[in-house]
């Protein structure tokens, strides 16, 4: 393993491989309804990677279960479609084994804060170097609109026909808590600041996570045309005086009310488990130098006689 | 236990002394005492020479204190079981000794610290009683420390002399263990040691002697079930694996963390049981067989990733080391009740391998076939072992490492096209191109739990999930052709033949030798492929009239336990019976007897008959 998880440069024979185009790395067709805000998280997905100049082997895309994870089977590269809510547990495992690929996690608002709740906690506490965008729509949209854990106290859903009664998760404040070293906020309206916050994500040494608001036009119209300034909402960037290694003053502006600020909340950089584990590592096999694998297994066998 | 002479000891003195050929030990006392460590000394030093040796330990499942036992049983020729009742007792306590008296012989030696234990009248004539007040002679001997520290080396003293073993070897293993804690504390050992082993007593002084062993068994390792696992992944070139702590997995788990680091890999511990196999997938689809493993109520909790890594066909490793279970159960006794959850837990078709090891030895060598099955045919493999096998100690060759270690370093070479779910390969396994790798026709591989196309596209075409069914399952058909038949313990044919699994083949075999003496002899056969069977097994069915399946687990509804109803399916004969039982403790080879006795006794004639 090497100490940190970045992404390689392409081959010094670049030249001869064309970067790729757009029609490289699109794959089947989404299968999103139509005016979905995924679409736009999927078309910025492409742009990054074209901009990054970034070969398809080199990057791996793995999701959960719901619309939102059906994302891998749309991108022409290594990809994984995974079982309901545990996506960053399988990215954290492709990530930890494999430092010479940058790891793109996607899902819903269930996924990551439902079903894989615990692994959001771990994952953003342990800082395993990947890029994890949650695509909220504040409904279950796959299973036909019943209430997920960030639909707004009333909304009317299948499993609360009078409105929903529990209080949402905020994914700031859960971020934040649980220890991420990268948190910000987005919305799929707004694709050019989407661009930016999954570049900064990229490039950031750690667990990166994005919450890009995505409408769901069958179930949950409108959710977010308070952020939308086309529908005379606004889109409040968080205030350049903003000190993002803050962690009190980012806590304090995710606990705005909807639609609050867009951009990076907290930044922090701290020790990713991947360097952490090839510290280990790389202590341990020191001692072993110029031995190969059988010889050290060899030399704890014979103090096993 | 064979003839008693007369011989002079070094003393001078005349004393009386057996010839063995085995002993069972029982060490009784409380878990703080180091009771277990008094049985390492046992097993490494027989591992160093002509003796086999087996051995069997409880703890409690308290978090400190309490009692402990460990069973050390010695032998000159085979040892294939840890021994039904003790030879000899070495009690701390009072408890200890009146809670293990029951698994003495009769006529078996008890010596008991007469510091702490009160002989009962009535016990006396039954069993020949040595009291020795071993506490006090441990703190004459290195100095007064209120926790009687030191007790268990001055009984490994006393151990040595009554079995006049090598004085040479266990001093050599005394600095060993204790050499890295500094010149005083090995000083200290050894005081205790040497004070033990000069102990003067008549009674004591070379009390048996061990015949000469044939065979020469010195080039030997003495490690835990756990161990053995460990290590036999770490051999097949296992380098990332994620656990979650449970006994009795968590050994396992905490070696692995210690000791793939030396070889670049890593072990993680997760949050809970579903991100471990998870993370393990993970990266065993990023190209080296990853490794998972648990016991008890966290092999329920994997069992849905598991299914996606049949469906996705990837390889993976799930150890799990059985306790008695469901649900929390007896977390430190033994039961073989996981049987079932390993060839069929989860939900739609979901054909996998099952793999069980038999002893120590069998646990290292059976996990790099695990960890080649799950490979060559992308799917995970179960390997079983139990509570029995995890914490016991044995000795064993010394594997050859240089031939066995194998590097799976990951193949990023370039390829034209690659289709991750090819339906025309011949043995039904296809192999995942690992990410990293460049596909030069620019169609990249998705990896699914939804039933899918070969490219790994979503389909739901009736047609396609048909095929890739028949595929995932046809895999496991061509492995079951490939597969050695075992071999029968006994003879070939004759009227009964006891079936069994996992810790029980010990047990088992012993019954076969015991069985011969009295015109009642019986075969034994071991299955170590369980899911899918080694084709041939019915040739072997057919040349005995009564098929007994030995097992630790219910018989439920119909009789049967869960390799009897997995055979029962399978070869759809009536001969083949279950004897099982639940009492969370390892099978006795007497029990196996008479159990096997009374059936054939009251058993209606069968067809075959």
């Amino acid at each position: 393993m090497s100490d940190s998880a970045t992404i390689e440069l392409p081959p010094r024979d670049a030249e001869e491989r064309q970067p790729l185009t757009k029609k490289e790395i699109t794959a089947d067709h989404p299968t999103w309804c139509p005016g979905c805000g995924d679409f736009s998280i999927l078309a910025i997905y492409y742009k990054l990677i074209l901009k990054r100049n970034i070969y398809h082997e080199k990057v791996t895309t793995v999701a959960g279960i719901g619309c939102s994870s059906r994302f891998p089977y749309f991108v022409q590269a290594h990809g994984v479609h995974y079982i309901h809510g545990r996506a960053l547990s399988f990215a954290s495992g492709v990530s930890l084994s494999r430092p010479d690929l940058h790891v793109f996690a996607f899902g819903g608002d269930g996924d990551a804060f439902s079903i894989g709740g615990n692994h959001f906690t771990h994952t953003a506490r342990k800082n395993v170097k990947m890029t994890y965008v949650v695509m909220d729509n504040f409904v279950y949209g796959l299973t036909k609109k019943q209430t997920s854990p960030t639909s707004p106290v009333g909304f009317k859903s299948k499993t609360d026909n009078w409105g929903a009664l529990d209080r949402p998760i905020n994914p700031m404040k859960l971020a934040i808590a649980a220890g991420a070293s990268f948190v910000a906020r987005t919305s799929h309206t707004n694709p050019k600041h989407l661009l930016e916050m999954m570049d900064a994500a990229m490039d950031h040494d750690g667990f990166g996570f994005i919450e890009c608001l995505s409408e769901c036009t069958e179930f949950f119209q409108g959710a977010f045309d308070a952020s939308n300034p086309r529908k005379g909402g606004t889109f409040d960037l968080i205030p350049e005086d903003h000190d993002v290694t803050d962690e009190a003053a980012a806590y304090e502006l995710a606990g705005e009310d909807f639609p609050g600020k867009f951009g990076i909340f907290y930044q922090v950089q701290r020790p990713t488990k991947n360097a952490l584990e090839a510290g280990v590592s790389d202590a341990a096999q020191a001692k072993f130098e110029g031995k190969q694998d059988w010889e050290v297994l060899q030399s704890t066998f014979n103090r096993m006689k | 236990m064979s003839q008693t002479v007369v011989t002079e000891d070094d003393t001078g003195k005349e004393s009386q002394s057996s010839d063995i050929s085995e002993a069972v030990i029982r060490i009784a006392g409380n878990s703080q005492d180091g009771i277990q460590s008094i049985g390492g000394f046992l097993a490494r030093l027989a591992g160093r020479s002509e003796q086999e040796v087996m051995t069997m330990m409880t703890i409690p499942s308290t978090i400190s204190g309490g009692p402990s036992i460990f069973q050390v049983r010695l032998g000159t020729g085979d040892v294939l079981s840890p021994g039904d009742d003790a030879d000899v007792l070495l009690a701390f306590y009072q408890h200890s000794y009146e809670d293990h008296v029951s698994n003495l012989r009769e006529g078996g030696l008890i010596v008991y610290d007469s510091d702490h234990i009160e002989p009962n009248e009535e016990w006396l004539e039954k069993y020949r009683h040595i009291g020795i007040a071993i506490s006090s002679l441990t703190v004459e001997a290195i100095g007064g420390t209120a926790r009687d520290k030191g007790k268990n080396i001055y009984a490994l003293g006393l151990i040595g002399r009554m079995f006049n073993l090598d004085l040479e070897k266990l001093e050599r293993l005394i600095n060993e263990r204790f050499g890295a804690k500094g010149e005083s504390v090995v000083k200290t050992a050894m005081d205790a040691f040497q004070s033990g082993y000069r102990y003067h007593s008549d009674d004591i002084t070379n009390l048996f002697n061990f015949k000469q062993g044939e065979v020469d068994r010195s080039n030997q390792v003495v490690m835990s079930g756990n161990e053995a696992i460990a290590y036999g992944l770490i051999a097949a070139g296992v380098r990332f694996g994620a656990g979650y702590p449970i006994t009795p997995w968590s050994d396992i788990m905490e070696l692995l963390r210690r000791e793939l680091p030396k070889y670049g890999g890593s072990f993680i511990q997760c949050e809970d049981e579903i991100a471990s196999v998870s993370m393990a997938i993970g990266a065993s689809y990023g190209g080296r067989v990853g490794v998972t493993g648990s016991s008890g109520p966290g092999i329920s909790l994997k069992t849905e990733a598991i299914g996606w890594a049949v469906m996705a066909e990837i390889p993976l490793v799930v150890v799990d080391i059985q306790r008695g279970g469901p649900s929390t159960g007896l977390p430190t006794n033994v039961e073989q009740s996981d049987l079932n959850i390993a060839c069929f837990g989860g939900h739609g078709d979901s054909p996998r391998v099952v793999l069980a090891a038999a002893n120590v030895e069998d646990c290292f060598y059976t996990a790099i076939e695990a960890v080649n099955i799950a490979r060559n045919f992308s799917v995970p493999v179960f390997l079983l072992s139990d509570q029995a096998i995890a914490t016991r100690i044995e000795a064993f060759n010394e594997p050859d490492l240089k031939t066995l270690c194998q590097d799976l370093t990951p193949d990023l070479t370039p390829v034209q096209s690659h289709k991750p779910y090819d339906l025309k390969t011949e043995t039904g396994a296809s192999h995942h191109r690992v990410p990293g790798t460049r596909v030069e026709d620019g169609r990249y591989p998705v990896v699914t739990g939804l039933e899918h196309d070969e490219m790994g596209h979503p389909s739901s075409s009736p047609e396609l999930h048909e095929a890739m069914t028949q595929k995932r399952r046809n895999k496991l058909k061509a492995l079951a052709e490939k597969l050695p038949v075992p071999e029968v313990y006994g003879a070939e044919s004759g009227e009964v033949l006891v079936v069994g699994w996992g810790s029980t083949t010990g047990p088992l075999y012993e019954a076969v030798e015991k069985s011969g003496n009295n015109g009642q002899a019986i075969s034994a056969l071991k299955l170590r492929h369980i899911n899918p069977l080694p084709d041939g097994l019915e040739d072997i069915f057919a040349r005995f009239k009564k098929i007994y399946v030995v097992e630790m687990n219910d018989g439920g509804v119909h009789g049967y336990g869960q390799l009897a109803g997995l055979l029962r399916a399978r070869f759809a004969d009536p001969r083949i019976q279950g004897i099982n039982k639940t009492d969370a403790l390892r099978w006795k080879v007497w029990e196996i007897l008479d159990r096997v006795n009374e059936r054939r006794s009251t058993e209606p004639a069968l067809i075959n008959d």
